[in-house]
């Protein structure tokens, strides 16, 4: 089921808001709402799901118009964030719930039937019968989707799925999440403000700021070419210098790259720890290291400016650096923003 | 725990004098203004022997005093608890205007001297109150007659239920409603298959709270009932003509009841609370290992 949402407005008193938001989710596409908390993702997710009403706008399920559709018709299943399972009931009876309170009526046997179907789905089979309180937070998540999954959604919509867990078990459901999409292929929205957790699940990101798409795309499209220093620095670690813009070049303290299609005149220059190198001779911005922190995956280097910028450089694993060093930052690439 | 050592300082409260001290003035502050008066009750209500003890349950003006306790009770507990119920959702489940403003409204009865509701109403029901003279015109008796009794009753209980389920459906948010409705679930199926259950126990809390205070209700019944006797005496009411009729055994004999009837409320109350009434669910940690 397609999803679309067209200048949807919600403003509360607080500060939450969204402000003209207009979003296409394809049929069957899995896409990343990603903000930082207070940019409106999470009302945009519940509106779509019927708990909260739009000001202004449509939301069309298809080619249905859903704005006024209570979340009890609206055919979703929604993932709360910290799962809300009910926790008087057995797992088997929190998945069932959805299919016993139905205006369609099931048969026991079907729906017992269908349950265990589920628990397969979510890979619990057995632990129908334990409550809420006896299972591990992974555990109660895959319960949660089981629960909306039972009610046959046109679209599925999860609210931090992972935000809960810890690292580990958040990359295992990450990846099994997208499994489940992939074998039963519903429309699916999720809110998240980890990039990592959108970048790795998403068909498509969007990324919102204050109530408003900054950038949408695919994750590549997102991370090669970000539009704004905003969605630069929300995407990951990056180091922002001064620059000045001349004739299509921008100048950061000896480094020069190139600035096609900026205006002459102050600027910042973002780029990532990868996009550094260092150089102990030659040429580049003059630097001091500071401190050296070591990774599985190679070095993280912090080299101070004369000026007294702090950049962080990731270096391979044998590069031989040591704090107290003088050399030369070099850019292998950057972004470059107008001031 | 470490035996102290001479330089470590004692934690306040610590010391063994003052402990003792305090222990004591517990135990007979309570021996003498809690237990004693109940164990007198239970003395002179036999003081003139078993005979007369029965007598005076028995006797007609007793028995219909302990039948409009009752009745109130059947009346004022359960329309006490939809009110509480629907209180406590509206609060902790919507959001509108003027939401702080009822929440104290629910608490006035509390803090309002059950003589001052007994004579407001008094002013509202009474022949010279704003309703006395159009009731009275249709044959509608209020004051000094059962309803006034059930009314008074009602507003000197009316913040037990809410009161006890508010904190705990606001702890509980409304996350499980919210899912229940996404689910399919009617408004009527989500109260009783999902919310019902995980605030029983605290609704059953409040229910018996409720239920002895209506019982024991006596201020502002007393004004508005009239103290007729063997009309619209409830037993409180009756206690105290007893005993201003100087009939000592019988005024205790009538109190064995309403004291029979709180010692049976402490016991359900302590029973409730094992269950975890009135407190929270601990909360599932959500951060556990899978």
């Amino acid at each position: 089921m397609k999803i679309r949402l067209d200048h949807v407005v919600k403003i509360f008193e607080t500060f939450r808001a969204v402000k003209d938001v207009s979003l296409e989710v394809e049929s069957g596409e899995l896409v990343a709402l990603l903000g930082p908390s207070g940019s409106g993702k999470t009302t945009i997710l519940r509106m779509v799901a019927g708990l909260e009403f739009a000001d202004s706008g449509n939301i069309y399920f298809g080619d249905q118009d859903a704005t006024d559709i209570p979340v009890r018709d609206r055919g979703v299943g929604f993932v709360f964030q910290h799962y809300a399972l009910f926790p008087h009931m057995t797992v088997a009876e929190n998945i069932a719930f959805g299919m016993d309170v139905s205006k369609v009526k099931r048969e026991k046997a079907a729906i017992r039937a269908r349950v265990k179907e589920l628990l397969r789905l979510v890979r619990l089979e057995g632990l129908g019968d334990r409550f809420p309180a006896q299972i591990s937070g992974g555990q109660r998540q895959r319960v949660a989707l089981a629960r909306a999954l039972a009610v046959d959604p046109k679209v599925l919509l999860l609210d931090e799925p992972f935000g809960a867990l810890d690292a580990n078990v958040r990359r295992e459901l990450r990846r099994w999440l997208r499994e489940i999409h992939t074998t039963l292929g519903i429309t699916t929205l999720f809110v998240t403000h980890d990039q990592e957790e959108a970048l790795d699940l998403a068909d498509r990101v969007v990324i919102l700021k204050d109530g408003h798409i900054v950038q949408q795309g695919t994750p590549e499209a997102v991370c090669r070419d970000p539009k704004s220093a905003f969605v630069m620095k929300f995407l990951g670690d990056a180091n922002m210098l001064a620059a000045d813009v001349r004739d299509g070049k921008a100048y950061a303290d000896g480094a020069v790259i190139d600035a096609a299609g900026l205006a002459d005149g102050k600027a910042e220059l973002y780029a990532r720890p990868g996009d550094l190198d260092w150089a102990p001779q030659g040429a580049g911005i003059a630097a001091t290291i500071s401190r050296v922190m070591d990774r599985p995956g190679g070095r993280r280097v912090i080299a101070t400016t004369r000026d007294g910028v702090h950049l962080e450089l990731d270096l391979e694993p044998e590069r031989a650096v040591t704090s107290g060093d003088n050399g030369f930052v070099t850019l292998r690439r950057a972004k470059v923003f107008a001031a | 725990m470490r035996k102290r050592t001479g330089c470590t300082p004692p934690r306040v409260g610590d010391g063994p004098f003052f402990r003792r001290m305090l222990i004591s003035i517990v135990l007979v502050v309570g021996a003498f203004l809690i237990l004693a008066p109940l164990l007198i009750i239970g003395v002179e209500a036999f003081a003139k022997g078993w005979q007369v003890y029965r007598d005076t349950i028995l006797h007609p003006d007793t028995r219909h005093a302990i039948m409009l306790t009752v009745l109130a009770a059947l009346v004022a507990v359960p329309v006490n608890t939809a009110f509480g119920i629907a209180a406590a959702w509206a609060i902790t489940k919507f959001d509108f205007r003027g939401k702080a403003f009822l929440l104290v409204v629910i608490e006035i009865p509390f803090s309002v001297s059950p003589i001052v509701a007994g004579v407001a109403y008094l002013f509202v029901y009474g022949l010279q109150g704003i309703f006395g003279p159009t009731l009275d015109a249709h044959g509608i008796k209020i004051l000094f007659a059962i309803p006034g009794i059930i009314l008074a009753s009602m507003f000197v209980t009316a913040p037990f239920v809410a009161r006890e389920l508010i904190p705990l459906m606001q702890a509980q948010g409304r996350d499980l409603e919210e899912a229940a409705t996404s689910l399919g679930a009617s408004g009527w199926r989500t109260f009783f298959s999902v919310t019902l259950p995980n605030i029983k126990w605290a609704l059953l809390y409040g229910v018996v709270l409720c239920n002895a205070r209506v019982m024991g209700e006596f201020g502002a019944v007393s004004v508005v009932s009239g103290n007729i006797r063997g009309q619209t005496n409830t037993l409180p009411l009756h206690i105290e003509l007893l005993y201003h009729d100087y009939q000592a055994a019988g005024a205790f004999a009538s109190a064995s009841i309403l004291a029979l009837i709180a010692v049976f409320t402490i016991i359900a109350k302590l029973a409730l609370e094992r269950r975890g009434a009135g407190r929270v669910r601990p909360a599932v940690n959500p951060a556990e290992k899978a």
